[in-house]
Parts: structure tokens; sequence; C-alpha cells
């Protein structure tokens, strides 16, 4: 580097740095601080009084936090397992067939298919609030047409189907993601490669699972964690089609919508900004757990090849 | 590849899997546009047609237009979504040229520094922001949102650009040291051109998110003013609940920007993400 021979003209570095350490600094690594540290205060009046651990202790300790607490940890990874086992295998089967050469109007399926993903929640949570309600009709009669209206049930209005079909709406509108980066990455695998494969009669389904498979696998790893990360995060999709409540009785609540509703209060309840942020805080040691185990468990193992 | 022979079979299986899951995936959409160009009675009475000369009507959207004031709401979000990409990517490619391009004290360190926000969510430093915000005066703000969503975007930013810039060759900004350009210049005028697809694949990816967000506009700037077209159409149809042809006009109001943005922008944005940054 020839601005090492210079040393005493390198502020350039400080200016090029500046602006974004600043606000990265200021607006992410400040306020998570701040977090950390309104979750070991309580307020007292109008004071800010330091309690240490307590407000962890009464949200995993307290009956009525605890519950509350485990409950939304317990959706949060049922919804996170849904997006694990359909999402992202049915994503890579979709590109799997997209890569096909030989396959025509590839380019109308992509682009057709990544539509919801460009979606907002509040447009995707009406639409399947409106498609699946009894009241308009549109899912009955369509599985009356096929005569299976007897499957028909108010999905998202009954506790024990309402969090699977939140997951899979919420699958729907982000399959082009996984689909995007898989495909991406199986474009990138040289032809070489698979031309070798077919001389030693490896082609068709035999060539995805033997040599395409173990190529994306680095993909697939970090089309996991960002599921995970997405997940554990993921608060817009429930509040618009269930509400701050999370209905019904709490079935739908996620870490999210916890903090949410701890945070600002609802209804009755005030909110409360100390216990807020001892879920947020929580919250982050979960998907900091999860990244670890991503990091040092399965990346570190993944083995990687270069063309 | 072109000399192995595809089963023809296989291929036809893929077109009717393919075929099956984009109806899936257009079905919502298609139903909710087309029902909102339908009176109340047909809505019910057959929401699968497309509307006709009898069932024809803009009941809805007058509703809309005269309830809610969507372009207000269209031009809020384009200004945080637009502004806030300017300055992800402008500081973003200014600290990635310093880490790709300079050997100095704490370079790694700094650059792990900045990838910590590439896994945590900005939004678990909630409440701490809209403290900031309150103390700076800034809520119901759209540079609120504006800062917010840059801190947001950083991260990833740096990332990818600081990888495409390492690419670039030294020769090249040897060349033009030679040549009596300043650093400055070396950045502006040589590299930043040199990196435009990567930077159409961060604006890819922050796009999306920033535009759809509901979290941060439902805690920063909930005001009237200051309403984006995702929070807009949030408290509007909330408000609007039984009355379908508006609900549904509403919906169509939101989806359609968004869906002609990205009918214009889905090459540049495919090519953005096949570009191999995410590789």
């Amino acid at each position: 580097m020839s601005t090492q021979d210079r040393p005493k003209r390198r502020w350039h570095i400080v200016i090029f740095l500046t602006p974004a350490v600043l606000v990265y600094t200021a607006l992410m690594i400040f306020p998570l601080f701040g977090t950390l540290r309104l979750s070991l205060f309580t307020t007292v009046g109008q004071e800010q009084i330091f309690i240490g651990l307590d407000n962890f202790r009464t949200l995993l300790g307290d009956e009525r936090w605890s519950n509350s607490f485990w409950n939304a940890l317990k959706n949060n990874t049922w919804f996170f397992v849904i997006h694990m086992i359909v999402q992202n295998p049915l994503g890579i089967a979709i590109a799997a067939m997209l890569s096909s050469s030989a396959l025509r109007f590839s380019s109308f399926y992509r682009t057709a298919i990544f539509i919801p993903t460009i979606l907002s929640f509040v447009i995707v949570g009406f639409a399947w609030k409106l498609i699946l309600s009894p009241l308009w009709g549109i899912a009955p009669d369509m599985l009356d047409a096929v005569g299976l209206k007897f499957l028909f049930k108010p999905w998202l209005g009954k506790e024990e189907y309402a969090l699977t079909t939140l997951a899979l709406i919420s699958v729907w509108q982000f399959i082009g993601i996984p689909m995007m980066l898989i495909y991406a990455s199986l474009l990138s695998i040289p032809d070489e490669v698979l031309e070798a494969g077919e001389c030693d009669g490896i082609t068709g389904m035999a060539a995805f699972w033997k040599i395409k498979l173990p190529l994306i696998l680095p993909s697939i790893g970090i089309i996991s964690i960002l599921t995970f990360v997405g997940n554990f995060n993921a608060f817009d999709l429930i509040y618009t089609t269930q509400g701050a409540l999370a209905g019904p009785n709490y079935a739908t609540d996620v870490l999210g919508s916890f903090l949410y509703r701890t945070f600002f209060g609802f209804q009755m309840q005030l909110g409360d900004p100390n216990m807020g942020s001892a879920i947020a805080m929580m919250m982050f040691l979960v998907i900091l757990l999860g990244v670890c185990i991503y990091l040092f468990g399965i990346q570190t193992r993944m083995r990687r090849y270069q063309f | 590849m072109n000399k192995v022979k595809h089963n023809p079979l296989n291929l036809a299986f893929a077109h009717v899997a393919l075929i099956t899951y984009t109806i899936i995936a257009l079905f919502p959409v298609i139903v909710i546009l087309i029902n909102s160009f339908k009176t109340r009675k047909a809505i019910f009475r057959d929401p699968l047609s497309l509307p006709n000369s009898d069932s024809f009507t803009m009941v809805g959207y007058e509703t809309v237009f005269k309830q809610g004031d969507f372009l207000q709401y269209f031009q809020n979000s384009m200004i945080v979504t637009v502004v806030s990409l300017f300055f992800i990517l402008l500081f973003g490619a200014m600290a990635a040229f310093a880490l790709a391009e300079y050997r100095f004290k704490g370079n790694t360190l700094m650059g792990l520094y900045l990838a910590i926000g590439i896994m945590i969510p900005i939004r678990l430093g909630t409440v701490a922001i809209l403290q900031i915000m309150v103390a700076g005066g800034l809520v119901n703000t759209l540079t609120a949102l504006i800062l917010v969503y840059t801190a947001q975007g950083l991260p990833l930013a740096i990332f990818i650009l600081a990888e495409f810039m390492r690419q670039v060759s030294d020769d090249l900004k040897d060349a033009g040291r030679i040549d009596g350009l300043s650093e400055y210049r070396i950045f502006f005028v040589l590299v930043l051109p040199l990196v435009r697809p990567a930077m159409a694949t961060v604006a890819v990816f922050n796009m999306i998110p920033i535009w759809n967000d509901l979290w941060f506009p439902l805690i920063l700037a909930p005001g009237e003013a200051t309403k984006t077209l995702t929070l807009g159409s949030q408290v509007f149809i909330g408000q609007f609940v039984t009355d379908w042809n508006a609900v549904l006009s509403a919906l169509s109001m939101a989806i359609l920007p968004v869906m002609i943005l990205y009918i214009i922008f889905s090459k540049q944005l495919i090519r953005g993400i096949t570009s191999g940054a995410v590789k």
C-alpha cells in the first residue's frame, strides 16, 4: 500500500470512517448499551433506581411474567421451526428447478414468486386475513369446489391453528429470499464441475444431491441464520393480523409482540420501559446464542470449495 | 451443459410445480386488486370473478382519497427510503474504502466492530433510541426515521462494499496517485464507479425493509404529517375495517406503487442479487 510511505498525511482515513462510525455508534451500539442499562433499573415516581438483576428475576421468576415470557419464546421457536422445515426446503427446490438451463420462462417465475417478498406486512397480513375470513368465504368456497369444505376452520381465530397459519403466511411472504440466494449460488457453480460429473454418469437428481447440494451448503447456512435472526425479531405480521394482544388468548405472542406490549402498554396495563428493556436483553441473548452456535458450531465445520 | 439430454418428463414436472407455486404467490394479490373495483354486493357474491359493467365501481377509492392522505404518506415513504439509501451508500462506501484500502492500527478491530450490527437487530435498542429522539426533539420527524435506517443499513453495506473494493486493482489506484489525484478523488472518481454493481446490491437489500417497516414509524413518527405509506395504510384499514370497498382499495393503493417500481427495476434487482456478493 503506497500510503504507508506517507504516514503523516493519513487523516483522510479518519474522514472516510467518521460519518459511518458516528451514526452507527450513536444509533446502534449506544442504544444497545442504553437498553442494557435501563434493564438494570426500575422507575419509582420520577426517579430511576438501580436494582441490579431484579427485572430479570421478575421476568423469569414471577409467574405472571414468566408464563408470558416462556409462552412467547415457545411460540417464537415454533415459528422458526416452520420456516426451517417449509420455507427453506421449498425455496431450495424452486431455485433448483429455476436454475435448470433447459427451463423456459424462468425469469417470469422468478419475478412472480418474488412479488410477495416486496409487499409490506400490512398488505400481506390484511390480504390473508380477508381471504381466510369465514365472513368473506373465499377459502371455504375454494375448498368446497374440490369437495374439502369440512377441512375449513377459522384458522386465524383458533388457538391451536393461529400460530402455524401465521408462520405459513410468513413463509409465503419470504420464500423469495432463500430462492434468490440459492439461485445465485447455484448459478455460480462452474459448468466444468457439472460436466465432470456427467462424464461419470451423474446427472439429473443425482447431480443435485451429490454435486450441487454440497456446494451450496454455505449458502444454506447463511439462509438459516438470516431466518433465525429475522424470526426472533418478528413483530409486524403478528401486529397487523392479530393486534398487539397477539390473540387468540396470546396463542400467537412472540418475543417482539411481548416486548411491544410491555414497553408501550396496552388497554389497562401501563407501559414499563425497564421491563421492556429486560425483555429486549433476553431477545439479545437468544439471538447471540443462535449466532454463536452457527459461527462456532456449524460454520467452522462446513467445507468450502474454491474454484 | 447443452450436450446433456434433459428428461422431458422432469421438465414438465418442473413447469407444473412452478406454475402451481406462481399461482399461490400471486393469488392473494390478484384477489385484492380485482375486488377493489367491485361493488360490495359483488365482492361477497362472487369474489373470484372480474369486475364487469354491472359490478364495477370506484367507490372504495373515493373513500380512500377523501379520508386518507395517501399522497402525503407515499411522499413520506419516498423521502425516507431515498434519503436513507443515499446516506447508507455514501457513508458505507467511504468506511468500506477506508477498511479495504488502508492498513492502519485497529483496522481489523474496526471491521469487527462495524460487523456486529449485521447480526444484532437495531430494534433491541428501541427503548434507548426513543429516549435519544425525545431528547433531540426529533420525535415525529422524518429525520428520526432516516437516522435510524441509516444506522441499520450501514453494517451490511460496509461488509459487502469492502469485499468488492478489495477487488479493485491496486495498479489503477497507484496510477491515479502518480498522476497526483488526492485520496478523495481516487475514491470518488476511480473506485466508486467500479463498484456500482455492489452498490445496487446494497440498495436492493436495504430498500425493501425500509419501505415496509412498521415498527419505527409506529414508535418514532406516528403523527399524521410524518406517517409512511405502511403505517398510513395500517391505521386507515384499522379505522375502516367494516368498509370492505375502502379496505380493499387502500390495500391496492399500497400494493400498486411497489409493484410498479418492482417491475421497472426487477432486472437490476435480479442482477444485483445474482452478481455474487452473497455467495
